[in-house]
């Protein structure tokens, strides 16, 4: 065989090998364990569970925040909302909680609001800067009561994608999830305002999550629920999010 | 012993988070300078789309690129920091990688080069002549390090524990820009070096590379 036949041969099956690899049930375990790893290492190079994300000054807020993703809902309960600004939207407070809550915005206005001006990291690799504003998640959470056996923080979403072809497509609701660590940091809010306005229809209008240290997509839009729950395993694809489930995205989206 | 396990452990490794890297740059295929950057007036290089053959895994996925970038930059990371302490133990990187005051002299320079350029790979006294200390030492010391430091740096999480890490670069687009720098300034190393071992006899340097070289 050739050198040159022989390299192109190796590197073939290097590219098939990895193809293959990357499909089996142990490369998954390992990309877990890589990224679990990863969240520990952050954790403890910063000295805890608490860091902060970098926040920035005015200045420094680029002109426009981008879109991504689902830029509007087309449901016709989304349509009569934003014809209503948004006056009568409602967020649940659900699951395992001593008092589940149903908060308007007003509701949600009245409580303490944080604002912080913080960048916005897209996992294709683009980022924008904006100030949100909103009460942090866990005053929410404090007002419903999180019980002893809540893990994790689910967030529902009125946003959809469609899979499969056009007669059997289904529906698929956005939704995500974070652990408790995330969901009691003081940079996670509920924002309901981008650069002092109401928060856009392109930006996840009226409500939307902020979980400063991850990137984009776990920054559920067009928030409609919060749920404790104690596992994440039976909600939906089980794997705690939208495109983890269709597209197998990493779950601690902190890298 | 330490230098040649980190030598293969330290290729696959680059091999795979270079080609799982273009599989990533393939999701975003603009550079920006500063803290943030989306648009195509904004970027300073438009980067090319990466075909499958060159992209792990070989068609478009950046969930399961990111996988094996994950993966083995804990294998690069780790590797690194192993074979640095063992070669500052066991004297490699005083006795071989650091150069002496007499070889950083012009003419012992321009000599070595006169060697390199006439093909003639046989060097007296010393295990690397200076032209390969300042590249093994500007990949051990330079590239290597800061792949992975832009990469903490475009890590969110991360980002949180070590912020002033961001300002270092100027930014996390800075960051990210300078990885894909760093990454094809790899890639050239990558070329010479192989073209080299190929140039000095492929057979005898690759059994050397696996035995550690030492004739009996």
């Amino acid at each position: 065989m050739k050198r040159r036949n022989f390299l192109v041969a190796a590197g073939a099956s290097l590219l098939a090998g990895c193809s293959k690899i990357g499909e089996t049930q142990w490369f998954d375990t390992l990309a877990d364990t890589a990224e679990s790893w990863h969240r520990g290492l952050h954790r403890a190079l910063g000295g805890g569970r608490i860091t902060m994300a970098p926040e920035y000054s005015r200045a420094d807020i680029s002109p426009f925040f981008r879109g991504n993703g689902n830029r509007t809902v087309d449901t016709p309960a989304y349509r009569a909302a934003e014809a209503e600004n948004f006056a009568n939207w409602r967020l649940s407070v659900s699951g395992l909680v001593d008092n589940p809550l149903d908060l308007s915005l007003s509701d949600i206005r009245a409580l303490p609001q944080r604002t912080q001006i913080t960048r916005h990291d897209c996992v294709e690799g683009w980022s924008a800067i904006g100030e949100w504003t909103g009460p942090q998640l866990s005053s929410i959470l404090d007002l419903a009561g999180l019980q002893s056996e809540a893990n994790f923080i689910v967030f529902r979403c009125a946003d959809y994608f469609m899979r499969g072809q056009s007669e059997d497509s289904t529906r698929v609701d956005y939704y995500e999830s974070c652990d408790l660590d995330d969901a009691a940091h003081p940079q996670t809010i509920i924002a309901h305002q981008l650069n002092g306005e109401p928060l856009p229809v392109l930006n996840g209008a009226p409500l939307r999550l902020r979980l400063e240290r991850q990137l984009g997509y776990k920054h559920a839009k067009y928030l409609t629920g919060v749920e404790a729950v104690a596992s994440l395993d039976d909600i939906n694809g089980g794997h705690g999010g939208y495109w983890e489930d269709v597209a197998g995205y990493q779950w601690y989206a902190g890298i | 012993m330490s230098t040649r396990i980190w030598h293969w452990i330290n290729a696959a490794s680059v091999i795979i988070l270079f080609m799982s890297g273009l599989n990533i740059s393939n999701a975003h295929r603009r550079l920006y300078w500063g803290d943030w950057g989306f648009s195509p007036d904004q970027a300073w290089l438009v980067v090319p789309r990466f075909p499958g053959w060159a992209t792990i895994p070989n068609y478009y996925s950046l969930s399961g690129a990111r996988d094996w970038h994950i993966i083995f930059s804990l294998v690069l990371g780790f590797g690194l920091l192993t074979f640095l302490i063992a070669a500052l133990i066991n004297g490699h990187m005083f006795r071989n990688l650091f150069a002496r005051a007499r070889e950083w002299r012009l003419s012992s320079i321009t000599e070595d080069i006169r060697q390199h350029l006439r093909l003639n790979f046989e060097h007296g006294d010393g295990k690397y002549n200076i032209l390969q200390k300042i590249a093994y030492a500007s990949v051990l010391f330079v590239m290597l390090p800061s792949m992975i430091f832009t990469g903490m740096v475009m890590s969110p999480g991360m980002e949180a524990a070590w912020p002033w890490m961001t300002d270092l670069f100027g930014g996390r687009q800075s960051a990210r820009s300078i990885h894909f720098i760093m990454a094809w300034g790899l890639f050239g190393f990558f070329i010479v070096h192989i073209a080299l071992v190929v140039l000095a006899g492929p057979v005898r340097q690759i059994r050397d590379m696996i035995t550690g070289g030492k004739t009996p």
